[in-house]
């Protein structure tokens, strides 16, 4: 299977991401979103791994996912606090930083 | 293989796109991850399909779920199909899709329309990987295991029960009902 082909797939799941991070308003399902984006980039960096034949762009897939795991984290951390705060789930109506 | 795990993983960003139920929308991640690492697989990344099963779908969507079971998964209304943001975001992804497939169907790299040289049976292994990952790429594997701390941390900090300064000093009790 031709490298572009994955690379058409990975501009198709990088659009519904976005497509989910502008019209959802859950946080939560924002930030699943996001792992969407993330996920195409890994699929478009491995891609082009195998069309050079090295490896690195692997190493840079890995990194992604780590970089991916953190940000999960601190957003649910956030998001988790909002809850205990009694503060609306809604993105739309958390639109200030104070706490 | 390819076809069906393409279809697969558009199926499940599309559940997670327009599923009410964020419960749901992580059940529909998971399907999308697991067709993801197919997809690895077909291109020779067989460590990193094996870590997006094991890590990806198994520990972080577990933490989802967890924060979806935790703040109850309410269904929500789509954002008002008159609203602005509503009827442009679609459209600005639907361009942008526009966009990146002239981009890659036109591109000058004569290597997008092959399958990829040849490479050896250890391409892509948990060897190869770690070799590189610990050789070449030592600074950014450094500074990914700092941030991975920070985020740790800042997670705790961050979703901690305060009720001001004097008794999160005090150490409140943290098995109470909240």
């Amino acid at each position: 299977m031709d490298v572009a082909w994955f690379l058409v797939l990975s501009a198709f799941i990088f659009c519904i991401g976005i497509a989910g991070v502008l019209t959802r308003r859950n946080p939560l399902v924002v930030l699943l979103c996001l792992e969407l984006m993330l996920n195409a980039g890994n699929l478009a960096l491995i891609a082009f791994a195998r069309m050079h034949g090295g490896a690195a762009g692997q190493v840079f897939a890995l990194i992604v996912m780590v970089i991916a795991a953190c940000e999960v984290v601190v957003g649910l951390g956030i998001i988790v606090a909002l809850y205990r705060h009694r503060l609306p789930i809604d993105v739309d109506e958390l639109s200030e930083l104070r706490g | 293989m390819f076809f069906v795990a393409a279809v697969l993983a558009l199926a499940g960003a599309l559940g997670v796109v327009r599923l009410r139920n964020p419960f749901y929308s992580v059940l529909a991640l998971v399907a999308h991850l697991v067709a993801l690492a197919t997809l690895f697989l077909l291109l020779r990344a067989q460590f990193l399909a094996a870590a997006q099963v094991v890590v990806y779908a198994g520990a972080v969507m577990v933490l989802y779920v967890f924060v979806v079971a935790y703040i109850g998964g309410q269904e929500e209304p789509m954002r008002g199909e008159g609203g602005l943001i509503g009827s442009f975001g679609p459209l600005f992804a639907a361009a942008l899709g526009i966009e990146l497939c002239i981009a890659i169907l036109g591109t000058g790299l004569d290597a997008v329309d092959s399958r990829g040289p040849d490479v050896g049976a250890g391409f892509g292994s948990p060897a190869q990987v770690g070799a590189l990952l610990l050789q070449k790429f030592l600074v950014p594997f450094e500074a990914a295991s700092y941030l991975l701390l920070v985020a740790a941390v800042g997670a705790v900090v961050l979703a901690r029960r305060r009720r001001g300064l004097e008794e999160s000093e005090a150490r409140s009790p943290v098995g109470e009902a909240g």
